[in-house]
C-alpha cells in the first residue's frame, strides 16, 4: 500500500481480475463485453453467451478512454480473446462516451438495474448503487428495467470518494473500514456534516476531543448511511433490496442502512462460483445490453 | 470616550478589533489552533499591548464567530449576520447588501443605513462556496493558494469543471492537468464557480446596492474579478475584511458599553 514516497496510502484498493475456470468462449455464439467507466473505478465484464466468462475491476486513471482500454485489456489477459471477437460491446458510466471499442453507450441506471436483475435475479425491486461519486437508489422491474430513480451527484457526501478521504485520514485501510466501524462497543450519534470537506474537519475536531478512530469512523459511516437511507426511502424502498457498486463491500455502512431502513440486502453471491460481483453490476448489465443489442442487430 | 473590543472566533483565524470611539486603535489574529480560547486570549492581549491598554481599560468585550461560546472573557457575543450587518454600514454607510465569505461558510446579508441586520442567507453546507475550496484547489495545482488569484486573471476563458463540489472538482484537475490545460484557466473557472454559488446566495436575498465584500476571501483578486462579473456590478471592499466581523462586534461593544454608561 506504499507510494513511491513510503507513504502509506490507506485508500487504495484492492484491483483485481478473474476468469471462470469452468468456461470457455470459444464454443460460445455471442461474446459481448461491459465497459463501466466510473469516476473511481473502471470495471469491464466480459460474457460468452449471456454468462459471465471474466471481469477486472481497477483504479479509473486520469484518462477516461485509456482507462476503458485497460480495464478492457485486464479482463481479456490470458483468455485468448482479441477485440476481434467480441460482437459487440456497450459503455457505461461516468466515462461511457470515452469507450473507444465501444458500438455503444447505456447510461449506468440502465446497466445498474439490468446487472442486479442478473446476479440476484427477477424479484428485485430496489437497487442501491454507491459509486466513487455519486450514490443512486433505482426502482425496477421483473426484467431489470428502471421504473424511476433518484441520485444525488451534485456533491461527493456519502460516495467512494468520500470514504476513502476517511480512511486515509484515520489511517485504517479502506478495506477494513467496514469491519473497523462495527467493533464500537455503542453507536455514536452521526458528524453532523455531510459535507466531505467539512466532515474531515469534524473528524480532526473529534479526535483531538479523544474519540478513538473506531468510534469517529462509525460516526462518520452512521452519517453516510443515512443520507443513502433517505435517497432509498424518498424512491421507495420495495423488496427485494441490493446494495451495488464499490461499497457494497462496505459492511459497516451495509448493516448501517439495513438497519436505519429495517431492510435486509439480499446477500453478494459466491463470486469465486459465480462471478457476479456487485461492484461489476454496471458493467454485467452493460455486456447484457451488448447481447441483446447484436441479437437484434442480427434480426434486421 | 468609549473603548470597546471585538472578537471574532473564526473556524480558522481569531480576529480582535480595539475600537476607541468607533475608531481601530488596535487590530490582532492567530490561528484558531487547537485551542481556540487560547488563541483568543493570545490575540486579545497582543491587541491590548498595540494599543497600549490593560484589560480593565475596556469597557465592553462583543464576541463573534463561529467559536462564539469559547470566549470566556466576552461581556456579551453578536450573531456573524449582525456584525457584518453593522461593519458593512460602518465602513460603507451606502452598504445595503453585505457578503461575508470565510474559510469554511459564506453569507449575505442585507442591512439598512445604520446598519441594522434586515435579512440574511448563510451556506455552512457545502465546501465549495467557501475559502476551503480555493485552498484545495491549490493544493491540487500545485501553486500557492495566495497565487491563485493572479494565475486566474491571466486567463481569458475558464475550463469546464465540475466544479459543484470540492471533491469532484479535485478529481477533474487532476484530469483537465493530464490533458494540459493552462492552470490560469483551470483557477478561473474555480473562481468563477466559487463566485457562482454566491451570487445566487445574494440573489436570493435580492440584489441591492451599493454591496460590499469582506472575510478573508475578499483579499483573493481572482475570486472579487469573478464575483463582480456574475452580479454585473462594483463590489466595495474595506481595508481589512478580513477583521470586518471583529469590527462589527467592537460597535456593538461601543453601543452596549455606552447604554451602561
Amino acid at each position: 500500500m506504499e507510494n513511491n514516497n513510503g507513504k502509506v496510502e490507506y485508500w487504495r484498493w484492492l484491483e483485481y481480475h478473474k476468469i471462470m475456470p469452468d468456461r470457455d468462449w470459444k464454443n460460445a455464439e455471442t461474446i459481448t463485453a461491459g465497459v463501466d467507466v466510473g469516476s473511481v473505478g473502471s470495471k469491464a465484464v466480459i460474457m460468452a453467451d449471456g454468462e459471465i466468462y471474466s471481469w477486472s475491476v481497477m483504479r479509473t486513471g486520469s484518462n477516461s478512454s485509456d482507462s476503458a482500454t485497460k480495464a478492457l485489456g485486464w479482463a481479456m489477459e490470458d483468455t485468448g480473446l482479441t477485440l476481434k471477437d467480441f460482437n459487440y460491446i456497450v459503455g457505461t458510466g461516468y466515462g461511457r462516451v470515452n469507450v473507444p471499442m465501444a458500438n455503444r453507450a447505456i447510461t449506468e441506471i440502465a446497466c445498474h438495474a439490468k446487472g442486479a436483475n442478473y446476479i440476484w435475479g427477477p424479484s428485485v425491486r430496489t437497487v442501491l448503487d454507491v459509486g466513487g461519486q455519486d450514490v443512486k437508489a433505482i426502482r425496477c422491474d421483473e426484467n431489470g428495467k428502471v421504473v424511476s430513480f433518484l441520485m444525488n451527484d451534485k456533491c461527493a457526501a456519502g460516495t467512494g470518494r468520500g470514504m476513502e478521504v476517511i480512511a486515509d485520514l484515520l489511517q485504517i485501510p479502506i478495506e477494513d473500514v467496514g469491519k473497523v466501524s462495527l467493533s464500537v462497543t455503542e453507536e455514536p450519534e452521526p458528524v453532523s456534516s455531510t459535507c466531505v470537506v467539512f466532515a474531515k474537519s469534524e473528524a480532526v475536531g473529534l479526535l483531538r476531543k479523544g474519540w478513538t478512530k473506531e468510534k469517529v469512523l462509525a460516526a462518520y459511516l452512521r452519517a453516510m448511511a443515512s443520507r443513502m437511507s433517505e435517497l432509498i426511502e424518498k424512491v421507495g424502498c420495495e423488496k427485494e433490496f441490493v446494495i451495488t457498486g464499490g461499497q457494497a463491500k462496505n459492511i459497516g455502512l451495509v448493516h448501517r442502512v439495513e438497519t436505519i431502513l429495517g431492510v435486509k440486502r439480499l446477500p453478494v453471491p459466491n463470486l469465486d462460483e459465480t462471478g457476479r460481483d456487485p461492484t461489476s453490476a454496471g458493467a454485467i448489465g452493460a455486456a447484457l445490453f451488448a447481447k441483446a443489442l447484436y441479437e437484434k442487430s442480427l434480426k434486421r | 470616550m468609549v473603548i470597546s473590543a471585538g472578537i471574532d472566533m473564526g473556524i480558522q483565524r481569531v480576529k480582535v478589533v480595539i475600537l476607541k470611539d468607533n475608531q481601530t486603535i488596535a487590530q490582532s489574529q492567530q490561528f484558531s489552533g487547537f485551542e481556540p480560547t487560547k488563541a483568543a486570549e493570545q490575540a486579545f492581549d497582543e491587541a491590548l499591548q498595540k494599543a497600549n491598554l490593560s484589560r480593565e481599560d475596556i469597557q465592553h468585550v462583543t464576541a463573534t464567530g463561529a467559536g462564539v461560546g469559547m470566549v470566556p472573557f466576552a461581556d456579551s457575543t453578536v450573531s456573524m449576520m449582525g456584525a457584518d450587518a453593522r461593519a458593512g454600514a460602518y465602513f460603507f454607510p451606502s452598504a445595503r447588501t453585505v457578503i461575508d465569505v470565510g474559510a469554511e461558510d459564506a453569507r449575505a446579508v442585507k442591512c439598512d443605513e445604520n446598519g441594522i441586520l434586515q435579512d440574511f442567507v448563510v451556506n455552512a453546507r457545502c465546501a465549495a462556496g467557501a475559502g476551503t475550496f480555493i485552498e484545495a484547489m491549490a493544493r491540487a495545482l500545485e501553486v500557492k493558494m495566495a497565487d491563485m488569484g493572479s494565475l486566474s486573471l491571466k486567463a481569458e476563458r475558464a475550463s469546464s469543471i465540475n466544479a459543484s463540489c470540492v471533491i469532484f472538482a479535485e478529481s477533474d484537475v487532476v484530469s483537465l492537468i493530464h490533458r494540459e490545460e493552462p492552470k490560469s484557466e483551470i483557477a478561473r473557472a474555480i473562481f468563477d464557480a466559487m463566485a457562482e454559488r454566491v451570487s445566487s446566495m445574494v440573489r436570493r436575498l435580492g440584489l441591492n446596492a451599493d454591496v460590499v465584500l469582506v472575510g478573508g476571501v475578499a483579499k483573493d483578486v481572482g475570486f472579487v474579478d469573478s464575483l463582480k462579473r456574475r452580479l454585473g456590478m462594483e463590489i466595495l471592499i474595506p481595508e481589512e475584511p478580513i477583521y470586518a466581523g471583529a469590527v462589527g462586534a467592537a460597535l456593538v461593544a461601543a453601543k452596549r458599553a455606552k447604554r451602561r454608561q
